[in-house]
């Protein structure tokens, strides 16, 4: 080969030496880089050495899964009872429900969590889901309040545990999430009377812990109704939370609405389009879109927030479990339980934020830059 | 770029837009003073003057996007005041194309075009799409049909920009520094479209620091200085013999490098 | 020359008339809808025989309050009962905030951690405590603190003189003695001291370069000045000991399992929060002020100092005021563990005189005023700390 065809040829790709890449290479980048890093990977290692294998003891080795009461005393505080969960759940997961009706609320929940995960389904969002909403809602009510199709009557108050949860997040937020979109256009109007309102509405509700809007609630709407009519509890702070989400949506769907260039709305407007065409079609596809995870972090909040009805005596959840756990025999096994509990709300509420983060990703494939 | 014959606006016809004694304030900042300009129908006219000297808001005005506080003005016969059905009836006849394009990103090119002929032109959707294709093709760009904005280059954008104007079948057009945001390499196309619409016979505004494009297309050349309009002609004279001291001052800063 | 005055047009074209219309219907609609209900609400009162008025709070609480501040008996009047209410949701939030800060500051320095196991603990920190209830929390630890401590008369003594049991904590505290207001005039005087040590610090060294050291030094003045001011009162050294006796602890200060529950059980709820916003606000420093820092030569601590905390607290503060805020709304659950603050005694007044607007309403005030206090220290800070833009 001639020297000036030498000295064209590229350089062929060759693969990296080998003490950069490999299992010892990353040990030493992530744990051990420096005196700091390797302290702190010490302190750690010995903290987990000491306490790790007592827990697992407690959790799984020494534990009882039998719904075993006697079993459980004689273990005591070597192991955990599992057995309570056992012997438990079905009070936990359901509330009061007549015990032989409960196969009704185990399936309207799984109707709910069916369509709630069918609807995060891109390929879903079509016209007839609004359709199937509709319908499995219509179903969840039919089959928790019976009364029709032979069913036997099962009145509200009875009502509890996981459907409960279900119900009042899901309700919430759908009912929440249009009043946000309308508050938050309400502060961005230049109407000083609408915005004021809107603005009053927001700050106020937001100033104030839930937990006195539930109380507000609970004590104060059956006061403001017209003298001989009475309201429901479960439908009073179902009104709360909605009331509740619905400012907190506010101020995450306004974030969104200030962030889009205002271009946009000029582009718009130059076209000849009216307020709502513009709010419509140009302005929430948009703004939407970049507050994605604000959203699903309200949603998230929202689904923890209804653990708060315990407190009005409703027995949701959590409040079914302290329900449960009343029961004097298998009082002290009370953190087995509430584990059970947390487990299942930890459950929900991380798929919650890894598809927020998944739907994050999606949406913004048509606004990505190049 | 090629030249094309400068046409005379034809005397008796009346003007399509008409300023007068139009006086706009931000505030307390006097932003447009004392305005008077007429527009004769299908006449090309460049403004040009240093920033902040109130030409993107005159031409703001004329689509209602600013409003001014004292004066008339009139656009297509119809005069320019708060109410609303004389706005919408304006914004029919106008297109507007902006520095920052200001496409919707999250429509595709095709769905940005037939948004307003069939949300307020009320036209079928059909019609809409081939009216869009039509315009389309006339800038240049039709195989991006399908696209979304930002996978374009800036100067796609900008001709997406002027066929979704023009998909309303405006009478006039307005340009806001149409190729400001735009690389070097990708102005020239931009021009090149709106050099052919300035042969179709639409009235067109343009506010440019293109020379070039005010020198072969513009029926008119407009220098406005602090609100308000300093020197106005053809373009042969505006730039051979400017009159004005702040004219020449301008003249030479832009045409230096 | 200002605008002249804007025409209005009485048509239904016009954008103005228009504007006011829709605001009009809007006012009316909600003020009839609110005449409506205190129409109501009046009406169901008077039927149910309901008292109204704020006259109540006058009246002797005839309940107990388990812990405060001051001393309180059943004697005492609902106002100051909502009075020791606010106090215990202040102190319970105000020692909240300051330990969920520093201890979210560090999860989220750890989130963003080289080492892998400080990493993934922290992480599993974070997931973990932000995907529970609050509310669940609260129950966890106050079963935990109730139920795996040992009764008080075999108290653990984790140091010397400190007692941990079923009843909560007791640790020894100072006889408070005029000699400690002195300590207190001393620090006073010690922290302007400092203030003055750091200017003129600032000062030297914007004139010659050479930079003194401010931090340390400032500490030492604030002590000095705190131990000669504590010497000057007459040096006193009294300290309430708690001791142990066979059945129970007497003595010394003590804090109840209810307080220890909420405080904790909200510190590391908060903290997974603030540690995910510290972390957002030091990942929103852009890698390109790190690379230009040290292109220039400045040191770690420089660095940290004069560029990245300062871009870093701008991002940070607002919402870390919103999490403040939220600890303190989230307070409220102490009703559930019968920790006896704001809500828990409105709650109790409220089932005692039945009047529930009253009682609802005054908690709603308090949350209110401190929401807007944080507010508008929050607007103070912003305004001042904006980055100038074109």
């Amino acid at each position: 080969m001639s020297a000036a065809a030498a000295a064209l040829s590229l350089i062929p790709p060759r693969a990296p030496p080998s003490d950069t890449e490999g299992v010892i290479p990353w040990l030493k980048r992530n744990l051990f880089s420096d005196w700091k890093n390797t302290l702190g990977t010490l302190i750690v290692l010995a903290l987990l050495v000491r306490y790790l294998p007592p827990l697992l003891q407690w959790a799984v080795f020494n534990a009882v899964a039998r719904p075993d009461n006697a079993a459980c005393r004689a273990i005591g505080h070597e192991g955990a009872c599992w057995g309570v969960v056992a012997e438990k759940y079905r009070l936990i997961l359901f509330g009061r429900y007549p015990y032989e009706e409960q196969w009704r609320p185990l399936l309207a929940s799984m109707l709910m969590v069916l369509l709630i995960v069918a609807s995060c389904y891109r390929a879903f969002w079509k016209r007839w889901l609004i359709g199937a909403w509709v319908v499995v809602l219509t179903a969840f009510f039919v089959l928790m309040h019976g009364g029709v199709l032979g069913l036997t009557p099962v009145e509200t108050a009875r009502w509890g545990g996981f459907p409960l949860t279900i119900m009042l997040s899901t309700i919430g937020l759908a009912c929440a999430f249009p009043l946000s979109v309308l508050v938050a256009l309400g502060r961005r109007s230049r109407l000083p009377g609408i915005r004021t309102l809107c603005v009053l509405y927001v700050e106020l509700i937001r100033g104030v812990p839930l937990i006195s809007v539930l109380f507000m609630a609970s004590f104060m709407f059956p006061l403001f109704m017209p003298a001989g009519w009475t309201i429901d509890v479960l439908v009073r702070v179902q009104v709360g939370i909605i009331l509740f989400s619905a400012a907190y949506l506010a101020e995450v769907v306004r974030g969104g609405l200030q962030a889009l260039p205002r271009g946009q709305i000029e582009a718009a407007a130059s076209l000849g389009l009216s307020y709502w065409q513009t709010v419509r079609k140009v302005v929430l596809p948009q703004s939407l879109r970049l507050v994605v995870p604000a959203i699903m972090n309200t949603f998230i909040g929202t689904f923890k927030d209804t653990s708060l009805v315990t407190i009005v005596s409703l027995y949701d959840l959590t409040g079914a479990l302290q329900l449960a756990l009343g029961d004097s025999d298998w009082r002290k096994f009370f953190l087995e339980g509430q584990l059970f509990v947390a487990a299942i709300y930890f459950i929900f509420c991380f798929a919650m934020s890894r598809y927020s983060q998944w739907i994050e990703r999606h949406l913004n494939i048509g606004t990505r830059r190049k | 770029m090629s030249a094309s014959p400068s046409r005379a606006p034809a005397p008796s016809t009346e003007p399509i837009i008409e300023f007068v004694k139009v006086n706009k304030w931000y505030g307390q900042f006097h932003v447009l003073r004392d305005i008077d300009l007429s527009v004769a129908k299908g006449e090309r006219i460049v403004i040009c003057g240093p920033s902040g000297s109130g030409k993107s808001t005159l031409i703001r005005c004329i689509n209602r996007l600013e409003e001014h506080q004292q004066g008339t003005l009139k656009v297509a016969g119809v005069e320019l005041t708060d109410d609303l059905k004389a706005i919408e009836a304006i914004r029919k006849e106008v297109g507007m194309v902006f520095q920052q394009f200001n496409l919707f990103p999250h429509l595709t090119v095709l769905q940005n075009l037939t948004l307003a002929p069939m949300w307020v032109g009320k036209v079928p959707k059909k019609e809409a799409d081939e009216r869009a294709m039509q315009q389309l093709k006339r800038v240049k760009i039709a195989e991006q049909a399908s696209k979304y904005p930002l996978q374009l280059s800036g100067g796609q954008q900008q001709r997406v920009a002027i066929a979704r104007a023009l998909c309303l079948t405006p009478k006039i057009m307005l340009f806001d520094e149409p190729t400001s945001a735009l690389d070097p390499e990708m102005i020239k196309e931009v021009l090149d479209v709106m050099i052919e619409l300035a042969n179709m016979g639409i009235t067109m505004i343009c506010v440019t620091h293109e020379m070039g494009f005010a020198r072969s297309v513009a029926d008119r050349v407009i220098f406005m200085d602090e609100g308000q309009i300093i020197e106005q002609n053809t373009p042969t004279e505006f730039f051979s013999h400017p009159k004005s001291e702040r004219t020449k001052n301008f003249l030479s800063k832009i045409l230096a490098h | 020359m200002a605008a002249p005055a804007k025409q209005f047009r009485w048509s239904w074209r016009s954008a103005a008339f228009r504007g006011l219309v829709y605001q009009i219907l809007a006012v009316v609609i909600v003020v009839a809808a609110g005449w409506y209900l205190v129409h109501n609400t009046l009406l169901n009162m008077r039927v149910r025989g309901i008292q109204s008025g704020y006259d109540f709070l006058k009246q002797p609480a005839g309940f107990a309050i388990s812990e405060s501040l001051w001393e309180f008996d059943s004697g005492d009047s609902y106002f100051k009962a909502y009075l020791t209410g606010l106090s215990n949701t202040l102190r319970v939030a105000v020692v909240g905030i300051l330990l969920a800060t520093i201890w979210g500051t560090l999860v989220g320095i750890g989130r963003l951690s080289r080492n892998f196991l400080i990493r993934s603990l922290s992480t599993a920190y974070v997931e973990a405590f932000r995907n529970v209830p609050v509310l669940l929390q609260l129950f966890i630890w106050y079963f935990i603190l109730t139920e795996f401590l040992p009764p008080i008369d075999e108290a653990l003594q984790p140091i010397p003189d400190v007692f941990f049991s079923k009843n909560g904590l007791q640790y020894p505290i100072p006889v408070w003695a005029v000699g400690h207001l002195w300590m207190v005039a001393g620090i006073v005087v010690g922290i302007v001291a400092a203030w003055y040590w750091s200017k003129m610090a600032r000062r030297r060294f914007e004139a010659t370069g050479h930079a003194r050291p401010v931090f340390l030094p400032g500490l030492a003045i604030i002590l000095v000045c705190a131990v000669i001011g504590w010497l000057a009162g007459g040096a006193p050294n009294v300290l309430d000991v708690p001791e142990k006796t066979d059945i129970t602890v007497v003595g010394g200060g003590a804090v109840t399992p209810e307080f220890l529950t909420v405080l904790i059980g909200l510190t590391l709820y908060t903290a997974s929060y603030i540690a995910e916003i510290v972390r957002g606000g030091i990942q929103a420093v852009a890698y390109g002020q790190h690379e230009a820092a040290s292109a220039l030569g400045l040191s770690g601590m420089q660095e940290t100092r004069l560029i990245l905390l300062p871009q870093a607290l701008r991002v940070i503060i607002p919402p870390i005021t919103s999490q403040y805020l939220n600890l303190t709304k989230n307070s409220s659950l102490a009703v559930a563990v019968g920790y006896p603050d704001l809500v828990s005694i409105s709650t109790t007044t409220l089932n005692q005189t039945g009047r529930a607007i009253e009682a609802i309403s005054l908690v709603m005030l308090a949350y209110l005023t401190m929401s807007l206090l944080t507010a508008l220290i929050m607007n103070f800070y912003n305004r001042r700390s904006l980055i100038k833009e074109r």
